[in-house]
């Protein structure tokens, strides 16, 4: 294992001086995300279009480096992409964390595939994975409007 | 007390972690184990194993003498009057469980109060809690000051005539508080309220008295106390657990069964449900040996000089801030550091072969009363020396460096 794998130049950077920090202007869809283990909270903000295009995406909360960056980057490469295609891009990056190490995605360009790939790093630290994963799967949960908080102990 | 002579009865000090020697400083989580105690069990289960109790055969009579010698020297190892007030559980949480449980069925009624304190650990909240939940009973807690000391006054002021009970930690798992236990239970004799103390990190790092403390309960993890998992002692006053109800129900525990009636055993067994972990109990013994032969005295003189040697080496790193300043402090350091997430400072201290802790340590209540989300935790036990507190400031600067600060 080699720290640098982990604490890539781009996560600490991103950890530090997240991108879309705050609540976005009119959004229309949002949800929470919780870690119990330790006390990682997340919130997204979603604004879907009527064309059911994510117009908008932010994001509060606290955490960690690899938490902060994560979430951080989703925001910057899920911007802009419709709804279904935000979805694939969710489930692309939790297949790469949790088997691949590698980034399957026909939805994303070369640049951003680099940017989700400076979160692979995560895979060799098991006790890391739902730092980097809880917001992913909050986005899901603003998308599909699920009431109820995401919590890292009860999803895989 | 020679320190290297201790360190080399523990074979984990062997090992290398990312090719470092391992710098143990997560020993208020729980502490590693003498070879003795290790030897312990794994003599037992290959040429003693027995259940204890009621067989008659030769290893049964042994394992229970065995099991019975622990108990007696648990009795004195915390200056208890019986054998009889020492109850072996699972751990220190099953122990504060039992008592709010069947204290709780007897004596707890709607609108009765629980006080407990901002220090508590979950496993001194969570328990009362279920009174709460389903006997409608009141938890006050008492509050600290910002250096994590209690306010003894608003602790007074907290009583009421319809407190019930007073559960209340001896030593903080997060800013080292030792809490002054015996003039809290004289404040609390002199209005007749029973006293619980959660003992769990007292017990491997303070000497216990409970003769002399005059508490009715108190909740020990053998884990910490440098022993197996899966046993804790309570120790009770027997005038308490005479009356009040069993708790797990099963055999062992049982005088006489018929399909109308139940009898249950005499104290301790009693509270004793099942079988127990016996080898664990009987290893725990070896634990008991390894503390006195040291002597109390000594490592608290060597724990004393090891806090006081790591806090002023903290202090001296930029950023880092230490979290509380009791006027009483053990060997239990939570810090932050300015810019890095607690998480964050863990894993990079593993990388050095550092194992600290870090979270909220089981004690949201009181992160949340000192405003912080999480903090990094190094807690130090019998084995540690100044030199692991080098490589922890060590680590720590290094951590900073990952992150990009000078």
């Amino acid at each position: 294992m080699d720290l640098k794998e982990l604490y890539k130049e781009i996560i600490l950077e991103h950890g530090k001086s997240p991108r879309n920090f705050g609540k976005c202007k009119k959004y229309t869809h949002e949800a929470k995300g919780h870690n119990p283990l330790c006390g990682d909270q997340v919130q997204v903000y979603l604004k879907l279009n009527n064309k059911k295009k994510v117009e908008d995406l932010s994001f509060e909360g606290s955490g960690c480096a690899i938490s902060i960056a994560s979430t951080s980057i989703m925001t910057e490469l899920v911007k802009g992409k419709s709804k279904d295609i935000a979805k694939k891009i969710v489930f692309d990056f939790l297949n790469m964390i949790k088997s691949t190490s590698e980034i399957k995605s026909n939805n994303l360009d070369e640049d951003q595939k680099m940017k989700i790939m400076s979160l692979s790093g995560v895979k060799q630290y098991p006790m890391r994975v739902k730092c980097a994963t809880l917001a992913w799967h909050t986005l899901t949960s603003a998308i599909d409007e699920k009431k109820e908080e995401v919590n890292t102990e009860t999803i895989d | 007390m020679d320190v290297n002579i201790i360190r080399s009865q523990f074979p984990i000090f062997s090992k290398k972690i990312n090719g470092k020697p391992l710098t143990y400083l997560d020993s208020s989580n729980s502490s590693q184990k003498p070879l003795s105690v290790i030897s312990s069990l794994d003599n037992f289960y290959k040429y003693e194993f027995s259940n204890i109790g009621r067989s008659i055969h030769h290893l049964a009579v042994n394992a229970t003498n065995k099991f019975e010698e622990t108990r007696m020297n648990v009795k004195n190892f915390i200056n208890a009057s019986s054998k009889d007030e020492i109850i072996f559980t699972k751990n220190a949480t099953e122990s504060i469980n039992l008592v709010a449980n069947t204290f709780g069925q007897k004596n707890i009624k709607m609108g009765d109060e629980i006080l407990i304190t901002d220090l508590e650990h979950h496993s001194n909240y969570v328990p009362w809690h279920y009174l709460r939940a389903t006997k409608g009973a009141v938890i006050k807690f008492a509050p600290i000051n910002d250096d994590g000391d209690l306010i003894i006054e608003k602790f007074k002021e907290l009583i009421s005539s319809k407190t019930k009970i007073i559960a209340i930690t001896h030593l903080s798992n997060v800013t080292g508080t030792i809490v002054p236990i015996k003039e809290i239970i004289e404040i609390a004799k002199k209005k007749n309220i029973p006293v619980l103390v959660d003992g769990c990190q007292s017990a491997p790092h303070i000497k216990i008295d409970v003769k002399d403390l005059d508490c009715d309960f108190y909740a020990i993890s053998c884990h910490k106390v440098y022993g197996p998992t899966g046993v804790g002692i309570l120790y009770a006053k027997k005038k308490w657990l005479e009356i009040l109800p069993p708790y797990i129900g099963g055999g062992g525990m049982i005088n006489e069964v018929t399909k109308n009636k139940i009898t249950y055993a005499p104290l301790p067994e009693k509270y004793e449900a099942g079988t127990m972990p016996t080898a664990e109990v009987v290893a725990f013994n070896e634990s008991i040996k390894f503390m006195k032969s040291i002597g109390i005295e000594n490592i608290v003189r060597h724990e004393k000089e090891l806090t006081n040697y790591a806090l002023e080496k903290l202090k001296k790193i930029n950023s880092v801030s230490i979290v509380g300043n009791p006027k009483n402090k053990a060997g239990v350091i939570a810090f932050t550091i300015k810019g890095i997430h607690p998480h964050d400072i863990s894993t990079i201290l593993d990388e050095d072969g550092v194992a600290i802790r870090a979270g909220h340590h089981c004690c949201q209540i009181l992160h949340e009363r000192l405003n912080l989300v999480a903090t990094a935790r190094a807690s130090i036990g019998v084995y540690n020396t100044k030199e692991d507190i080098d490589v922890l400031c060590n680590a720590i600067e290094n951590c900073r460096k990952v992150f990009g600060f000078k």
